[in-house]
Parts: C-alpha cells; sequence; structure tokens
C-alpha cells in the first residue's frame, strides 16, 4: 500500500464522491413506494435504506469482478487518469439527473464514463463491446420490462387474494410487507451499487500498480464504498423519490408492497446469474407495472416516456463528458487539475439550484412531482369558505356557522396546505 | 456476438414466478389474518385461520432468507 500517489488518492476520493451520488440518487429505488404510501416515516425511511446499504456492501463481491475485469480491458494501458475522468462523467451525469428529478441509472453513468473514457483514451481495443452489450445494454432493455410484467400480475393478484380482508388487518399487513421488500431492495441495491464503486477503485489500484491484475476488493476499499453510499442515502435524493413515488402513478399499499417484492426478486434472480443491471430501471418499471395491474390507477405515460428517454441518453450523455474529460486528462496534471474543477463547479451550481427549488423530507409528498404540471386545484377566493373546507369540519349549507368557527388554527392549516 | 437467451428467459420466469409467489403467500397471511379478526368481532376465535396465516408469513420470510443467502454466497 505504500506506493499509493497523490493522484491515485484523487481517483479513489472521487469514487466515493460518485458513490455518494449514486447513493442518494437511488434512495427513490427502495424507499419512494413506501414513502409515497407514508407505509414509514421518510426519515426513518432513508436511515434504514442507508443501513442497509451498508450492509449489503458486506455480503458479496462478485458484481466489483465483473466491473474490474468486464467491461473494462485491465490490460490495455488505462491509467488512473482515464477512471478520473470516467468519474467526472458520471458524477456530471448523475447531478443533472438529480436536479431534474429523472431516475436514471447511475450504473449506466458509470459504465458510460468508464467507456467514455477508455474509448478517448486508448481506443476501442479498451473496451469489451461483447460484454458491453450483454451485460450492460440487453439488461437494461429486459429488466425494466421483466419487473413490470411480475409487479403488474403481483399487483393483480394481491387485489384478487385479498378482496376480502378486514380493514385493520390488511393495512398493517401492507404496512409490514412494504417495509419488509424495501428493505431486501435496500439489501440489494448495497450488494450491486456499492460494488461498483468496489470495482472502480480496485480498478484504480489494478493500474496504479498498487494491487495485482484480478484481485479482490481489500476491506477498507469494501467499507469506505459501502459508507460513502449510506451517506447518500441518508441525505435522501427527495426529488427523484418524489417522481418515482408520486409521479408515475398513484401507489397505494398493494401497489407498493407488489412492485417492491417484484423488483427484489428480479433484482436478485439477475445479479445470481451475473446481470449487473440498474437498479433503477427495474424499479421504475415495477412501479408503472404496479400501476397497469390496478384496475383504475393511471399510468402518467408522458413522465414514463421522459424517463425512458432519460435512460437512452444516459451512457452516451455520461460517455461524452467523460471522454472530454480523457483529452484533457491526457495533457497533463494541470488537464487533471482542470478537471476536477469543472467537477466541483458542477457540483457547487446543482447544489445551489436544488435550494432554490427545495425538495425534502418536508415536502416529499407534495402533490406536484417534479418536472410534472399537475392542474392546480383551484383555491376558492373567500376565505371564509375555503378554511372550513381545509379543515374538514363544516359544508357550505351551515355558512353562518362556519364564519364564525374558524379562529387561530384553521387559517393556519389552511396557509400551509396553500404553501404545500 | 452470442446473447444468453436461455439465462434472460430465466430470468423473466423467475421473476414472474417468484413474485406471484411471494406476494400471493404473503396476501394469503393477511386474509388468514382477516378471517380472525372478523371472528374476533363476532366475539368467536378462528384458530385454524390464523394458524395458517401465520404459516403463509413464515414460508414467505423463509423465502426471503434463501434469496439472501444466495446473493451472500
Amino acid at each position: 500500500m505504500e506506493h499509493i500517489t497523490l493522484l491515485i488518492g484523487v481517483v479513489i476520493a472521487t469514487a466515493l464522491v460518485f458513490d455518494f451520488t449514486n447513493g442518494f440518487h437511488d434512495t427513490a429505488n427502495a424507499m419512494a413506494t413506501t414513502i409515497a404510501t407514508k407505509a414509514m416515516a421518510p426519515r426513518v425511511a432513508v436511515a434504514m435504506s442507508a443501513v442497509l446499504n451498508l450492509a449489503g456492501a458486506f455480503l458479496s463481491i462478485e458484481v466489483a469482478k465483473t466491473i474490474s475485469g468486464g467491461i473494462i480491458d485491465e490490460g490495455s494501458g488505462i491509467r488512473p487518469q482515464v477512471i478520473f475522468a470516467g468519474l467526472i462523467g458520471a458524477i456530471v451525469w448523475n447531478l443533472v439527473t438529480w436536479l431534474a428529478g429523472l431516475p436514471s441509472s447511475s450504473s449506466h453513468a458509470l459504465f458510460g464514463g468508464l467507456i467514455g473514457a477508455t474509448l478517448a483514451a486508448v481506443g476501442t481495443h479498451g473496451v469489451h463491446g461483447d460484454a458491453v452489450v450483454m451485460k450492460v445494454l440487453i439488461p437494461a432493455v429486459a429488466s425494466p420490462l421483466v419487473a413490470g410484467l411480475a409487479a403488474a400480475a403481483a399487483t393483480r393478484l394481491t387485489y384478487r387474494v385479498g378482496r376480502n380482508a378486514g380493514e385493520h388487518t390488511a393495512r398493517r399487513g401492507y404496512r409490514a410487507g412494504q417495509i419488509a421488500s424495501a428493505a431486501l431492495v435496500s439489501l440489494a441495491h448495497g450488494t450491486n451499487d456499492a460494488q461498483k464503486t468496489m470495482g472502480v477503485i480496485t480498478l484504480t489500484l489494478v493500474t496504479g500498480g498498487v494491487l495485482a491484475p484480478g484481485s479482490t476488493p481489500p476491506v477498507w476499499v469494501i467499507l469506505s464504498a459501502g459508507t460513502a453510499m449510506a451517506l447518500g442515502t441518508y441525505l435522501g435524493g427527495w426529488r427523484i423519490i418524489r417522481t418515482l413515488g408520486r409521479g408515475l402513478t398513484d401507489v397505494t399499499p398493494q401497489q407498493g408492497f407488489a412492485a417492491q417484492t417484484a423488483a427484489a426478486t428480479v433484482i436478485l434472480a439477475s445479479s445470481h446469474l451475473g446481470f449487473a443491471l440498474s437498479t433503477t430501471h427495474v424499479c421504475s418499471g415495477a412501479v408503472v407495472g404496479s400501476g397497469l395491474g390496478r384496475k383504475g390507477a393511471v399510468v402518467r405515460w408522458g413522465l414514463a416516456g421522459r424517463i425512458a428517454l432519460s435512460w437512452l441518453v444516459t451512457l452516451p450523455a455520461a460517455a461524452l463528458v467523460a471522454a472530454g474529460a480523457a483529452l484533457l486528462a491526457d495533457r497533463g496534471p494541470w488537464g487533471v487539475v482542470a478537471d476536477g474543477l469543472v467537477g466541483l463547479v458542477v457540483c457547487a451550481g446543482a447544489w445551489a439550484l436544488a435550494r432554490r427549488r427545495r425538495v425534502d423530507h418536508r415536502n416529499v409528498n407534495a402533490d406536484e412531482p417534479a418536472g410534472v404540471r399537475v392542474a392546480p386545484v383551484a383555491l376558492p377566493v373567500a376565505v371564509p369558505l375555503t378554511v372550513p373546507v381545509t379543515a374538514g369540519a363544516v359544508r357550505t349549507g351551515t355558512l353562518a356557522a362556519t364564519i364564525a368557527a374558524p379562529a387561530t388554527a384553521a387559517p393556519k392549516q389552511a396557509e400551509k396546505e396553500a404553501a404545500l | 456476438m452470442s446473447v444468453d437467451w436461455g439465462s434472460l428467459a430465466t430470468v423473466l420466469v423467475v421473476g414472474v414466478v417468484v413474485t406471484l409467489g411471494l406476494v400471493g403467500l404473503f396476501t394469503l397471511g393477511i386474509a388468514g389474518l382477516s378471517r380472525q379478526e372478523a371472528a374476533v368481532a363476532r366475539g368467536t376465535s378462528a384458530p385454524a385461520a390464523r394458524v395458517g396465516g401465520w404459516a403463509c408469513f413464515a414460508l414467505a420470510a423463509a423465502a426471503v432468507g434463501y434469496g439472501i443467502s444466495l446473493i451472500a454466497g
């Protein structure tokens, strides 16, 4: 370990930053429906997800191995600068999509970044084209369809089998089911995505000559990757949670449970078969599927289309940014510094823009998903009329009483609702 | 380049069948406990439904445990 140079240190730090963005970008996958149906309080939900992410990071290192030896050719002369450029591309794209509230795939951003940087730096022989198609592109198309189908069928089934269920039992049961299935998705996310960063750090250490090719990630790599992602998850990507939980369809507890179970099953089944798929694609597909499975549910296809478009763009966009960064980094140390500065500027800019229209645990369940214009509910102009309506106390028939009734508490409530 | 259709088909079949199995079991559990709830409301008890309900939950939990042991393995 004595040979860790400054450059490798910087690359590792950047990988952990990516891991952090991955965490808050993907909190939505595990927790969006659970938060939308109020099965768990938002803060508690992200805390549980963070802990399970960390636990998941220790479960397995299978996926990490496919990254460091799979799609990128370790022996093609890739240097740490190239990986650095790839990470910059991935981070930039993750932040842009997070601002837009779009659940794009962090894994695709990472793959795209690495592929773009490698292509720009060493040419086509540095990338295993077959592996990209088989391990990245095909699962990207197939996994949301499979998860959607499973979720639609499961939603239909649970409504049918549970149609005579007592109200009290059903409420408690589906709540428990949602928490359990969300926990499983968090765990699966930890094993899948934390490992991708572990793989990148290991790849860096291998290209820097610190580790022998084909090494498994050291424990400190596993621990730091898991922790960075758990921190990001705990911070919560509330924008994307809102899109997934409220934007695509109105999720009932039954749907949330069916969607999460389908997502967890598909992720586990395919990682067992060696597909490095995107948790995001699976979870979005499952949410849409659960909307199709319930009679009377509306799927907002416009938003679904926009999300699908962002999936198509993610890999090439991250690749393009990373290719530019790689060309710059190739010029020498000042190029690497310039890349780093660009990355920092984008981070700061995204953070500043996000503060202007804040989405956090307080308004995550508000009725206007990021980027979706829901027709605003016309607020009645006459104040005495709106107050009793929001307070739920009196109807229009007894208007005389309503004007007298609201004193202090009710107007405050109305204000709060109007502000949301 | 050869596309591994076999693995894809496996993911499709396993994904759909296991999801339906888990969700079905869990909902049966809820239905079982609901009968108990209804029986209690009538002042009686439905022990078979209650035991069956919990058995369904236990089976679903066991399946989840198996899934976790698969990724950890």
